[in-house]
């Protein structure tokens, strides 16, 4: 054996799994993946007695090793196939002491499967309090399995757990409930085809060998010949095992589990779910929550992102003072240090906004939101889940769609996924303020209605009235893999665990960075080269240009000629050609190449539309009487000498703005969640022709 | 009687479900034959609905219970 041991931790949901897996391995973990599906493998180490290593697998929680999604399928496709490379030496199963019978379930399964196993029994301090007793030594007996009583919330045991891992042996293990009976003759032909006696390991690779990829072509159609000749029916004999495992613990825990206060542990549970599910509070309650969470991510986060933009500003500046001038300084600069800028700019609201979900998700409330909203979600192929990423988006879409991570069933988290980045977000206010500026008289509707507070209020809608849309057609075309159940645990009400919720938003922030960041810097270079390259010749022509004014003009005069000479690159670098050539394109949406210019900045992220028409219209913040607003409100068409910015371009371009997937952090971290550019490719496609048609009708019926 | 007729607070033994596919993954979370089942309450609009089984609590689409058969 190596000195390092492989150890995969298993256990149903909401038994302090994670908690554990935290208190083992501290910050010593990492993210990686497993092919194929969604869901992160987490790995972390930690150092047991005797000076051994231990690797610990986070497996994701589960009921049993039937999966009810394809997430959860990873812990049968680790367990059940000792070719693959996450295979453990030993299995520690975790059980929620408060309702053993259920959490043994899963624990009769693997041991079943050949595996060494140790039973951490968990919240048992909470079972004693509720008048649950359980005679560790007699379980420990009956099972031939050391079981070691924990309480991760509160840090115990856990030197007792470190030594049991040691120490565990398959020697012991006692078997469990007879599986042999259920389908005698097709598990028998398993056995000799696969050349083992582990019986149970042969009805688990019946019922789901296609998910096992070490088996070749020819042994999944024996499989399956042997299932047809033995008339192996999957549900049927799921049920049967199931049900026999239920009697076999029946007996096991009889006389091992005293349970005396059944009725006291529900009953302040129950007191708080009067109130927070009722039928008028319940909702009160839950969208005061929201507001407050929404208006935290807003306005806890801005003096944190005024840090970094400021903080981001003066490393620039003071780089452009200090480095030696050349192309290698300006692509640092002004391409990579903004583009990791771009990044770190939304760790305070991916931080605040799952500091808060942890809260909920915790204290048990999140699964009651859930069950509130399931009904209404449903109508539109949303869960009741997807409640908190939809409202979250409203401040950024980035944790949003990283928070979709919680709704199990594959369908519906795409489609929240999907619909999630046409609510506007933060960074579409900018835009929208300063457009509403420019088309929307600042007047009082009855005196006491601001107009343009209106308008913008009206955006918002409009954005969730097309998210709420989208979700319905995309229920329609969609097509399921799996069924949508809800049938789901309603966890007693808990105080959150701080720890967690500490480690929640280190872990959200640095994956985010991490993952989503890699291509995030990548398209910055890249938007940094369209606007700062053009054609050679034109260059020089501008340079040449510049210089003779210059020469002829007194210094004063020099500072404007710069900000001329940038906006006149800026028109004949790449990112200019590409506006003059969207510009057939754009103009039935009453767009000119200089607001195609600011399309192309703004894929990288919709905030850059203000600079860049700072830099297109050449103004200088600050500056009295040359606002952008105003340089904006002034520009003409050289063609027909009317104003640019009509009420009709202004607000087919606020649409515009609404719908596009103009953010490369959602396109990064769409294809971080989902693990394919699918979906990706398909939103942006989709985003930028509903903006292309809702831009275009309302520009051809307003101008 | 199907589960999902019961208003909160009545409780009935499971007997049987009417969906193989369906009791599957009720048998999983302890709604076995035989066990005692309680509606809890029902959601503010009127589906899903919380039964206490097995000494926990579970949240259930109406669809689902009513492939629940109880006395």
């Amino acid at each position: 054996m190596t000195s390092t041991i492989k150890i995969a931790l298993v256990g149903n949901p909401n038994t302090g799994k994670s908690t554990l897996f935290n208190i083992l391995t501290g910050l010593n973990q990492k993210i990686g993946n497993f092919p194929g599906i969604t869901v992160d493998k987490k790995l972390g180490y930690c150092k047991l007695p005797g000076g051994r290593q231990a690797e610990i697998i986070d497996l994701p929680g589960t009921y049993s090793l039937y999966p009810k999604s394809r997430d959860e399928r990873i812990a049968f496709q680790v367990l059940a196939d000792s070719t693959n490379p996450s295979y453990p030496d030993l299995v520690v199963v975790i059980a929620d002491a408060t309702n053993l019978r259920r959490n043994l379930l899963l624990y009769t399964q693997v041991a079943d499967l050949g595996l060494p196993v140790l039973l951490a029994l968990n919240m048992t301090d909470m079972a004693k309090k509720e008048g649950i007793d359980i005679n560790v030594d007699k379980l420990s007996e009956r099972l031939g399995v050391q079981v070691v009583p924990i309480s991760a919330r509160s840090n115990q045991g856990i030197d007792k757990l470190k030594a049991a891992i040691v120490n565990t042996t398959m020697a012991t293990q006692l078997p469990g409930a007879d599986m042999d009976h259920l389908a005698p003759g097709a598990l028998q032909h398993t056995r000799e085809l696969l050349q083992t006696d582990h019986t149970y390991l042969c009805l688990q690779v019946l019922h789901q060998h296609e998910h096992l990829g070490r088996y070749t072509e020819l042994e999944h159609e024996a499989l399956e010949e042997i299932k047809r000749i033995n008339n192996f029916d999957v549900s049927k004999l799921q049920a049967a095992e199931t049900i026999a495992r239920y009697r076999y613990l029946s007996s096991v825990l009889s006389g091992v589990v005293v349970d005396t206060g059944a009725k006291r542990k529900f009953a302040f549970s129950d007191k708080i779910d009067a109130v927070l599910t009722n039928r008028f509070w319940g909702f009160i309650i839950f969208f005061l929550i929201l507001f407050f969470i929404f208006n935290a991510i807003f306005s806890w986060s801005t003096f944190p992102m005024d840090l970094i933009e400021g903080g981001f500003g003066w490393l620039t500046e003071y780089g452009h003072e200090h480095l030696p001038e050349g192309l290698l300084t300006d692509l640092f600069l002004d391409g990579i240090l903004a583009g990791l800028g771009g990044i770190v700019i939304f760790i305070p609201q991916i931080a605040i906004l799952f500091a808060f979900i942890s809260i909920l998700e915790d204290t048990g409330y999140m699964a009651r939101v859930t069950f509130m909203m399931d009904k209404i979600m449903r109508k539109f192929g949303l869960s009741g889940k997807s409640v908190v990423p939809m409202i979250g988006s409203l401040a950024c879409a980035v944790p949003s769609i990283m928070s979709a991570r919680n709704i199990e069933n594959w369908k519906d988290r795409i489609i929240t996924i999907m619909v999630s980045p046409l609510v506007s977000c933060s960074a579409r206010l900018p835009v929208y303020t300063l457009l509403i500026s420019l088309i929307i008289p600042e007047k009082m509707l009855f005196g006491f209605i601001n107009l343009q507070g209106l308008t913008l209020m009206g955006m918002y809608l409009i954005s969730i009235i097309a998210a709420i849309l989208v979700a319905w057609v995309m229920k329609i075309i969609i097509k399921a893999k799996e069924k949508s159940y809800f049938i789901m645990e309603l966890p007693v009400y808990r105080m959150p665990r701080w720890k967690n919720v500490i480690f929640t938003m280190y872990e959200k922030s640095r994956t985010f960075v991490f993952e989503a960041g890699k291509v995030i810097i990548a398209i910055s270079i890249v938007l940094w080269v369209l606007a700062t390259y053009g054609p050679p010749e034109r260059f020089a022509a501008i340079d040449r240009k510049y210089e003779q004014i210059e020469a002829q003009k007194i210094e004063t005069e020099i500072a404007t000629l710069e900000r001329d000479r940038s906006a006149e690159k800026l028109e004949n670098s790449y990112a200019g050609i590409l506006g003059h050539v969207l510009e057939p394109m754009i103009k039935p949406l009453g767009f000119d190449w200089k607001i195609g210019i600011a399309l192309v900045t703004s894929f990288a992220a919709r905030e850059a539309f203000v600079g860049t028409m700072a830099t297109i219209y050449s103004v200088e913040g600050g500056e009295e009487g040359t606002t952008i607003r105003n340089k904006m409100l002034a520009a003409r068409n050289p063609d027909t000498g009317l104003p640019v910015f009509t009420f009709a371009t202004g607000f087919s371009l606020m649409l515009f703005y609404a719908f596009a997937m103009q953010c490369m952090s959602t396109v990064a971290v769409v294809f971080r969640e989902t693990k394919t550019w699918k979906w990706p490719i398909i939103q942006i496609i989709y985003m930028t022709a509903l903006a292309y048609v809702a831009s275009l009708i309302a520009y051809q019926l307003l101008k | 009687m199907k589960l999902s007729q019961l208003t909160p607070g009545q409780s009935g033994t499971i007997v049987e479900f009417t969906d193989l596919e369906m009791s599957v993954k009720l048998i999983e979370m302890g709604c076995l034959p035989g066990e005692v089942v309680e509606v809890e309450r029902i959601a503010p609009l009127g589906d899903p609905i919380a039964i206490r089984v097995a000494g926990y609590q579970l949240c259930l689409r109406k669809t689902e219970a009513s492939v629940i058969i109880i006395e």
